[in-house]
């Protein structure tokens, strides 16, 4: 049987309540009569043989690029970059695509006899990954080879040594990213495309870059323009980080991209209830969700974190390409929509959704107030082609605790921004003006970014930026069962249930109005006709 | 026409006391009120400021003088300086410590008005007998002094003294007491003045005596010790001479109580102001023209300079804000006996009076010194009973509001006995007591420390509240009355624009709009309590204390490290640091030893920082320096900065943003904070020596912790040419006092009970700050098992360092 393609629900008497994530946690809500559930396509069938595939990519690539081996040879400068810990959610079970795709790049490398080779993860201004986390993503076989002799390294955008500028786009925007990448014979991009926001021309433009480079466009008019962000064609992000792309491939810089797609098979057997459509749960995603949601209800918030965040996604791959850059992104967008595309007719007045426990910026760590609200805001608000699923001066409703938490390791500045920019103002282009590079240009985050684990200072500003499309486009932000302190310092309103909550919403976009509830995840995309 | 005012219009007055709340009063309403008269006040004199300066400073700019600055305008500063003049001198020294200046210029004033005096109802005996009982005299002494050089000088010299004294001079007995000198006074017994004098001198010396003994001075610095814990010896030493002097200052007071009541005065205050009265006479009755004033309890004004105006706390005040506060629910007093309360302006008015009455009266009619009361409760009677009934309306419907702006009820009055309140007083007192001792040997720290904190406030409150009922529970209770009948008959000697000017007749007092419109509303405006309920909008004590610790004006910002901006320490960094490199099965083991001996650890550390962190870092010894300095970042990046305060490191950054030089001086190893040092302009920590790539074990110096930290701060400072009094320190614990000591702003930050009780005593600001929510908790300071170490283990040597800490466990400490 095929997998089903997405689906959207009419809410009558007979449909059973509906599953919220809510952090760590979830619950079921009863929605309106008449109310729309999206649900995301089944898990479409992944690759027999991926290793085969990878190889056929490798060897038989798209676009203008000759195949991989024939590029390879000896005493050439031979550079691996591939995505950081943000990809894919959940990190997925071992062995993971990375892996995967760099063993056979070296093999094939180690058979031309290129002996310099330099993996570099491509963190842009992300937090460096730890032993254990690069053990995951690229095994220990490459680690233990590479790491002790100093050939796996993190991209430094603070390294002054360590950057090349090559010039700027016809807009005048700085193209600087990590100087040996842009000085080696080949670099590699090793990507994996979750949503259709990643790779391309973004991979090297923005992983490998610098602030001076990213400050182009990650900004929040770049991002008020981006309708959506996930829509390459109709996205600022991208036609930025597509001039800066195609001025490095005239600089000189030789990319052969590599992109993966996944299946969203996301959650392991005891929370297989989280990807079904509740009217068909059997008894097992029944007692699954009894018993998950119960003894979950039982645990610390602390522990539900640690326990959420060892579950690994069985995801499996779709496709492989490899080759020129748009070419193969061409192809990968394609499979992209294939998993997630959903046809959605018109928009609605009310948005519900429920957030889960992680976005790209909290893998091991905690879904901080700022990224709850780039979560919603940013990611699941963008999900959309065409039009947004929530009219103009709609309402969105999200469930998540919200804590008024962070990570001191990982998210410093999130704080700082959190306690003292978000206090003075939650608009975006004021934030931007008022504070940015107070905060880019702060020694102390530099520090904590180089050394430690920690996020740029400039990074929680990104993620509010994340947010600017939809601050301008909605009417009214609300979330349920939040900490109203820090729901507040958002900027939205705080509601105890949903149905407070759409009481709320009632005052702003009218008496009887339509809702629709986006059931993610398992990730999708509305294509809203 | 006016008598009084024309009579005393360019005179010259020499007025001591002027910087207290009469004083004040009398040098406004002259300025105002008598044409082109001048002031020479005898001002004591300051360390920096000159006589004139202080004049400035303490009386001139006191909102007494609004009104007459808003008259003159702009005019006012050349206003006061042809008029008002300064000298240095004190009452308590003999000659008043003129100099020649001094003296020629009291020989130039026409009258002499002393209304110095130590107005303290508990004040030390022998400082009471120095300022009440020998003032008057010296005073007189030094204005016969003055006449004898204007005489020899061809001038006449001041002509009349106006001593202030008090109405209780006469005794708290019942019945009515007349204006008359004491000896002319039936209940007063005779006392020779000279012998209470020496006695009072002599007790001084007998209680300091007593308070050297070493059985009081091992008292004193376990006392010390119990209050601020391992501080350093310079501090406790300190504190211990201060509990020295406080108790010779408690015993003396005691002494003047005892004394007092031994001879039917409630206290030291009437007692020392009756034999200064009898020694002035007795010396000077016949040399001097003198008028004694003897106002009862004197409050704030009815009229002039305008209706409310009050300085300093009064008698009254604090009673009645302790009550609208809830602190004191009962007060003794007899709702039928009377209050004798006048009003300020009707005190001055009658110090005029009777100044321009001697002037206007030939000298030759002078019969001898006289006395006038100013007194309410003959003419004007105002009962205890309504009073309370007044205080409590009007509470009920302007309530105070307690720190989250609910309106306090104020508590229905019984009218109790004083034996009952002293009693339950003392009851509460002690019960507190009690409650203190038990959570201070508690290791708390932070909000609950806070909480101990404020439990001691509470308790002083209480004694305060005690002692408010010991010290005036006997003027409340009092049934005597004075006469006016001296009084009333100036006030018929004066014509009406006199009067007008000068009005100190009691019955212009109607006591109901007096209490509701005038003195209630001004001592609330004084007394700084909320009169508005919710939560303020004003910034309250701490955000005002934060402005002034984050002014651009400061200078150097220092900080402790542990438990000040991370909730860690040496032996945590120590135990994750060796745990590190420990073959797996051998961690949980290390660990549970290293807990085991937590205790003695602690203890240690509570005794002498230094010979804990001396002994501590013993067990570095054999370590592999290269190896732990890389360790060090690991521990930073993993535990140091999961548990540090974001606020704290916030607020480094605020300081450095602000333009202040941040410093660190911490006990902890330079291995430990090196990966801190970007955040601060310098580190000043512990290193350990080195030898052949290894610890030796040894630190390098002295660590910089307690005296020694205090010293880095103040030689960095001299150093950097930057200010201590301009400059905040940071730290949690007693042992940091000496460099919270050394800055003009200190905070005490989650501090632990001891430095929370000091903190709270001295309006320390103090700052929580706690560990991020959501930062990894580990439950023991293990470091993650190094697998480059256990891959090179068999290539390098053997583990160093575990080696080292088995071998020191094994020999050290168990």
């Amino acid at each position: 049987m095929s997998p089903r393609p997405g689906f959207v629900l009419d809410v009558d008497r007979s449909t059973p309540p509906t599953l919220f994530w809510h952090g760590e946690r979830f619950s079921l809500e009863r929605l309106p009569e008449g109310s729309r559930v999206i649900y995301a396509p089944e898990p479409i069938d992944p690759l027999q043989d991926p290793s085969a595939a990878i190889r056929a990519a490798l060897n038989y690539p798209v676009g203008d690029s000759d195949p991989l081996p024939s590029l390879l040879r000896p005493g050439m400068r031979l550079t691996i970059a591939f995505d950081d810990i943000s990809l894919p959610l959940p990190p997925m079970e071992r062995p993971d695509i990375r892996q995967l795709v760099i063993e056979q790049v070296l093999d094939m490398a180690a058979e031309a006899g290129v002996d310099d080779v330099v993996l570099i993860v491509a963190l842009a201004l992300h937090r460096r990954m730890t032993e254990p986390e690069l053990r995951h993503a690229i095994g220990d076989r490459i680690y233990d080879a590479f790491a002790p002799a100093g050939l796996l390294t993190q991209h430094d955008a603070e390294d002054p040594d360590a950057l090349v500028h090559l010039g700027l786009t016809d807009e005048g925007e700085d193209v600087e990213i990590n100087k040996r990448a842009a000085e080696s014979d080949l670099l590699v991009y090793v990507n994996i495309n979750l949503v259709a926001m990643d790779g391309g021309h973004k991979s090297v433009a923005t992983g490998l870059a610098s602030y001076k480079s990213l400050r182009h466009h990650h900004n929040p008019l770049t991002m008020q323009k981006s309708r959506s962000f996930m829509d390459q064609h109709r996205s600022e992000l991208h036609s930025a980080n597509w001039r800066m792309g195609r001025l490095i491939a005239a600089a000189g810089v030789k990319v052969f991209q590599i992109e993966t797609t996944l299946n969203n098979d996301t959650f392991p057997e005891a929370f297989r209830f989280l990807q079904k459509r509740e009217w068909e749960w059997k008894a097992k995603d029944r007692i699954g969700y009894l018993a998950a949601s119960k003894a979950l209800d039982r645990t610390p918030a602390r522990y539900a974190r640690q326990i959420f965040h060892s579950v690994k996604a069985p995801h499996r791959m779709t496709s492989v390409q490899a080759g020129e850059v748009e070419a193969v992104h061409a192809i990968t967008t394609e499979h992209v929509w294939e998993q997630q595309g959903v046809i959605v007719e018109g928009q609605t007045d009310i948005l519900t959704m429920g957030l889960p426990y992680i976005s790209p910026y909290n893998v091991n760590s905690i879904l901080n107030p700022i990224l709850v609200a780039c979560l919603g805001l940013g990611y699941f608000f963008n999900l959309y082609r065409g039009k947004p699923l929530v009219r103009e001066g709609g309402v969105l409703i999200m469930t998540h605790p919200t804590r008024w938490e962070f990570n001191p390791v990982h998210h410093p500045s999130y704080i700082d921004f959190f306690e003292q920019v978000l206090s003075e103002t939650t608009d975006p282009v004021e934030v931007a003006d008022r504070f940015e590079e107070g905060f880019a240009t702060d020694p102390w985050y530099i520090h904590l970014y180089r050394t430690g684990h920690a996020y740029h200072g400039v990074h929680p500003f990104y993620m509010w930026y994340w947010c600017a499309h939809a601050l301008q486009h909605l009417g009214a932000v609300i979330i349920v069962r939040g900490d109203q302190a820090a729901v507040h310092r958002l900027g939205f309103r705080a509601a105890s249930t949903l149905a407070d909550a759409l009481e709320m919403a009632r005052d702003v976009v009218g008496p009887s109005p339509s809702l629709t509830h986006l059931h993610a995840p398992p990730l999708l995309m509305a294509d809203v006709q | 026409m006016t008598r009084v005012r024309d009579a005393l219009a360019g005179k010259r007055f020499f007025i001591t006391g002027a910087t207290g709340f009469l004083g004040t009063a009398l040098v406004e309403r002259l300025l105002r009120c008598v044409p082109d008269s001048e002031v020479v006040l005898l001002i004591r004199p300051g360390r920096r400021a000159t006589p004139m300066q202080r004049a400035t400073k303490e009386i001139l700019k006191n909102d007494c003088f609004d009104r007459l600055r808003q008259q003159h305008g702009a005019g006012f500063e050349a206003e006061v300086a042809s008029r008002v003049s300064a000298v240095a001198g004190d009452v308590a020294t003999d000659g008043l410590g003129l100099d020649e200046e001094g003296r020629l210029s009291m020989s130039e004033c026409d009258i002499v008005v002393h209304s110095a005096a130590s107005v303290s109802f508990d004040s030390p005996l022998d400082a009471a007998v120095e300022v009440n009982l020998l003032g008057p005299s010296r005073v007189a002494a030094a204005m016969v002094a003055a006449r004898q050089l204007a005489e020899h000088q061809g001038r006449l010299g001041p002509v009349h003294m106006i001593p202030v004294s008090t109405a209780y001079v006469a005794g708290t007995h019942q019945g009515e007491a007349k204006e008359e000198l004491l000896d002319a006074n039936p209940f007063s017994v005779e006392v020779d003045w000279r012998t209470e004098v020496d006695a009072a001198r002599r007790q001084r010396g007998d209680t300091d005596a007593e308070s050297r003994r070493p059985k009081r001075l091992v008292q004193f610095n376990k006392e010390a010790r119990g209050e601020l814990g391992a501080a350093g010896l310079h501090l406790l030493a300190e504190r211990a001479e201060r509990l020295r002097e406080d108790w010779v200052k408690k015993q003396m007071v005691e002494a003047g109580k005892a004394r007092a009541q031994s001879l039917g005065w409630p206290d030291a205050y009437p007692y020392t102001k009756a034999l200064g009265e009898r020694a002035l006479v007795s010396q000077f009755g016949d040399i001097l023209p003198i008028t004694i004033i003897r106002p009862s309890i004197i409050e704030s004004a009815l009229a002039e300079p305008r209706p409310g105006w009050i300085r300093g706390f009064r008698m009254a005040e604090p009673i009645i804000i302790s009550y609208a506060r809830g602190l004191l629910r009962e007060f003794p007093g007899v709702p039928e006996g009377i209050t004798d309360v006048i009003p300020v302006d009707l005190v001055v008015a009658a110090i005029i009076a009777v100044a321009g009455e001697s002037l206007i009266e030939p000298a030759e009619s002078y019969q001898g010194p006289t006395v006038y009361h100013v007194a309410s409760g003959i003419r004007n009677p105002f009962r205890y009973g309504r009073l309370v009934e007044l205080v409590t309306a009007w509470f009920t419907e302007h309530p105070l509001y307690d720190s989250d702006g609910q309106p306090i009820v104020v508590p229905a009055w019984s009218f109790p006995g004083r034996g009952r309140v002293q009693r339950q007083l003392t009851r509460a007192s002690r019960a507190m007591d009690l409650a203190e001792k038990l959570v201070g040997s508690l290791p708390i720290r932070g909000r609950q420390a806070e909480w101990m904190a404020a439990l001691e406030e509470q308790h002083l409150l209480a004694d305060r509240a005690l002692g408010y009922v010991e010290l005036y529970g006997a003027y409340t209770e009092t049934e005597a009355l004075y006469r006016v009948d001296r009084l009333l008959a100036l006030w018929d000697r004066m014509d009406d624009d006199d009067r007008q000017t000068f009005c100190f007749d009691p019955a212009a007092v109607d006591w109901e709009t007096y209490i509701r419109d005038i003195h209630l509303p001004s001592i609330i405006e004084h007394a700084r309590v909320r009169t508005t309920p919710g939560r303020s909008i004003k910034p309250n004590r701490s955000e005002r204390a934060r402005k002034a610790i984050l002014s651009p004006d400061r200078h150097l910002a220092a900080f402790d490290l542990e438990n000040t901006l991370i909730a860690s320490n040496v032996v945590d960094s120590y135990a994750w640091l060796a745990s590190r490199h420990l073959p797996a099965g051998e961690r949980a083991a290390f660990v549970a030893d290293l807990l085991g001996e937590a205790p003695s650890l602690l203890a240690l550390d509570r005794r002498d920082r230094g010979d804990f962190l001396r002994s501590f870092y013993r067990r570095y010894e054999g370590a592999p320096v290269d190896r732990l300095r890389d360790d060090g970042w690991e521990l930073f990046h993993h535990l140091l900065l999961a548990k540090s305060f974001p606020a704290g490191i916030a607020r480094v950054r605020e300081h450095r943003a602000l333009g202040h030089r941040t410093i660190l001086i911490t006990g902890a190893l330079d291995l430990v904070v090196e990966p801190l040092r970007p955040l601060f302009d310098d580190i000043v920590c512990a290193r350990l020596g080195e030898a052949d790539g290894k610890f030796t074990g040894r630190l390098e110096e002295l660590p910089p912790i307690g005296e020694a930290r205090a010293l880095v701060l103040a030689d960095y400072a001299e150093a950097e040419g930057l200010k201590l009094e301009e400059s905040m320190a940071y730290a949690d614990s007693a042992s940091d006092l000496p460099m919270l000591e050394a800055v003009g702003f200190p905070v005490a930050v989650n501090p632990e009970a001891k430095l929370a009780a000091i903190a709270r005593r001295r309006g320390w600001h103090v700052e929580n700050w706690h560990k991020a929510d959501g930062g990894s908790q580990p439950l023991l300071p293990l470091g993650p098992l190094d697998r480059r170490g256990s891959l090179r283990r068999g290539r390098t040597s053997p583990a160093a360092l575990a080696g080292s800490i088995r071998r020191n466990a094994d020999g050290g400490h168990r």
